[in-house]
């Protein structure tokens, strides 16, 4: 079922890796950390095969959609986007800049094929239940999958959609939710502690899957899985490593939300090289 | 006098007049366009008697969506559903939406342009018994600063039908503003409604006039009736329904202060940020001419019956005369 093979994703990863550090420090600001930790994840959504999509048609009616809640990790997903094909790779370096498409937290009406506006936290989940209830009330059979952070657990929001979505059994939900233990402040134990995160869900009434979320091999497998749930919406617990493939960036909260100077672009860059 | 062209209902200066809630109106202007329209939905927060969305929810189970008490959910749900091709109309009482879900609303309705209608009942201190909690007085300013998102005060139940079909005719978000109360009936099923059209109910002269108020929602019939006294003491006075508060009928309101001497704008909101304000900003640029502004001032409600709460706010049109008779003086 796989468009690509394992090395061919991988391959596609560190692209898109090397695409992050470059944007971000073009633009002067943005989030690299949580952006280089779910390149293995948007790298899979994009180009495994698993979700139904066409870049060439953006707004095909068919498609799956991917929902992006925590957009301010929107780099990686323009990143594959461009990758993918929906524009070209060049744009990527306009990121944030004045007339870009590429807004510093994702616009809908600016770029085909992004959705969703997002960066707003916790809005992203009712959304993507808004669409799988949808969905589910015209027997059509796309999925929906949206992307979380576990810092916008933080967020009534979030539970709201959470309690929602199993109340509707929206098994064509898929959120995959990016555990990596960061929030802008510091640690998201330490900010506002979500552990036991997989006992919350199960008792919430969903489907939990945890995977190390920077292994392709792992995130393939949940992906294809996670589609088979008979009554009820699945998470994929996601545990990354923010700011994976930059050993300075590595875990590192202080790297949530600001861009690498020139040095340490370059040296960032030689690392994910 | 009634402006005879509108077909407005005569016997609005009769004891007996009847009353009905616009929020009644709502409920059945909803059914009559979920027959219309299958791709219609409602989501309401646990308040479906209340809203009224109730008569969709028996008429249309399968459409309705009960969100429980989370009205972030519902604007955020309602947003994932019209980006799947359903036309939403979410409900709830204005003080919790757009009360509560204000940045939502922005987001996930204004900035993603989608079309999703937010009805909203129990406007304005005419809630009543529920005291100052549950009477939203702030959430026209809300809405009307929003990019994208149009305004609608309805001004009676008929009008409240009308306003609801016409909305749903209607690419993209828009903000329904009822009230609870049994209210005026001001016009009839004949009369004609069109989003940003605001209608001269009651004229004294086709030329000059002394006042002419600006008035929306429950506040329309309260202001013909003052109008009418004012008869007496020969002011004479036009009222204007301007029901659309976000596009405001400017050529309507340009003309308006054209030939009045006095401004007065009223409605069950506070006078900052509502359709006072919305009229106060437009004229001070292109026409200055001295405005009053009747509403709330600064404070919260109360409980109280409707019509006590009017009178002590000074909403009523006894309350509406003392305001015209100072402003010509």
């Amino acid at each position: 079922m796989y468009k690509n093979n394992l090395e061919e994703l991988k391959s596609i990863a560190k692209t898109i890796r090397l695409h992050i550090i470059k944007m971000i420090a073009a633009a002067g600001s943005g989030h690299p950390a949580g952006s280089l930790g779910m390149t293995e994840v948007f790298t899979a959504l994009y180009f495994s095969g698993v979700v139904n999509l066409n870049p060439t048609e953006p707004d095909w009616v068919n498609r799956d959609r991917i929902i992006l809640s925590n957009g301010h990790i929107c780099p990686v997903r323009y990143a594959a986007m461009a990758e993918a094909g929906y524009f070209p790779v060049e744009e990527l370096m306009t990121l944030r800049k004045l007339g870009s498409r590429l807004q510093g937290h994702p616009h809908r009406g600016s770029l085909p094929g992004l959705e969703t506006t997002s960066g707003p936290l916790g809005c992203g989940l009712a959304q993507a239940a808004g669409i799988a209830l949808s969905f589910s009330m015209d027997n059509k059979p796309m999925k929906v999958y949206c992307l979380t952070s576990d810092g916008e657990h933080d967020e009534g929001n979030t539970w709201e959609a959470v309690m929602f979505a199993a109340k509707n059994k929206l098994n064509n939900l898929i959120q995959i939710m990016d555990r990596n233990n960061i929030q802008i402040d510091g640690y998201t134990e330490d900010i506002m502690p979500l552990n036991p995160l997989a006992e919350k869900y199960k008792a919430f009434n969903w489907e939990v899957l945890e995977i190390n979320g920077n292994k392709m091999e792992e995130v393939l497998e949940a992906l294809k899985k996670a589609q088979n749930s008979i009554d009820r919406p699945v998470v994929i617990i996601a545990h990354t490593i923010p700011g994976k493939g930059v050993s300075y960036m590595a875990n590192n909260f202080e790297w949530h939300g600001k861009a690498p100077n020139k040095e340490q672009t370059e040296q960032a860059l030689k690392e994910l090289a | 006098m009634l402006n005879t062209k509108l077909h407005l209902n005569e016997k609005l200066f009769d004891k007996d007049v009847e009353k009905k809630a616009t929020r009644q109106g709502y409920g059945e202007g909803l059914v009559m366009v979920g027959e219309k329209n299958k791709n219609i939905v409602a989501l309401c927060a646990d308040l479906a008697e209340s809203t009224r969305t109730n008569l969709f929810r028996a008429k249309f189970p399968e459409r309705f969506v009960e969100m429980g008490v989370a009205e972030q959910n519902l604007a955020t749900v309602s947003a994932g559903m019209a980006l799947a091709g359903k036309v939403p109309f979410m409900s709830s009482f204005a003080v919790f939406s757009p009360g509560r879900n204000w940045e939502q609303i922005r987001t996930t309705i204004c900035y993603n342009d989608v079309n999703v209608k937010i009805a909203s009942t129990h406007a304005g201190i005419s809630a009543g018994p529920d005291g100052a909690t549950h009477q939203c007085l702030e959430d026209i300013a809300l809405m009307r600063t929003l990019p994208n998102m149009k305004v609608i005060v309805p001004c009676d139940y008929e009008e409240a039908i009308k306003a609801t079909m016409a909305v749903a005719d209607t690419q993209g978000p828009v903000y329904l503003r009822m009230s609870r109360p049994n209210s005026l009936l001001v016009t009839s099923e004949k009369t004609s409604f069109k989003i940003g059209v605001a209608d001269y109910f009651w004229r004294t002269d086709k030329e000059k006039v002394d006042v002419t108020i600006i008035a929306c929602g429950l506040m329309v019939g309260h202001a013909i009736l003052a109008a009418k006294l004012a008869e007496v003491s020969k002011i004479k006075v036009a009222v204007i329904n301007s029901a659309t508060i976000k596009p405001l009928d400017t050529k309507t309101i340009l003309n308006a202060a054209k030939y009045s001497k006095v401004i007065i704008t009223a409605e069950e909101h506070q006078i900052a940020g509502g359709l006072g304000g919305a009229v106060a900003e437009y004229l001070s640029e292109v026409c200055p001419i001295k405005i009053v502004r009747i509403g709330v001032k600064d404070s919260f409600g109360e409980s109280g019956e409707y019509d006590e709460l009017f009178k002590k706010y000074g909403l009523d049109a006894a309350g509406i005369l003392k305001v015209i008779k100072k402003a010509v003086s």
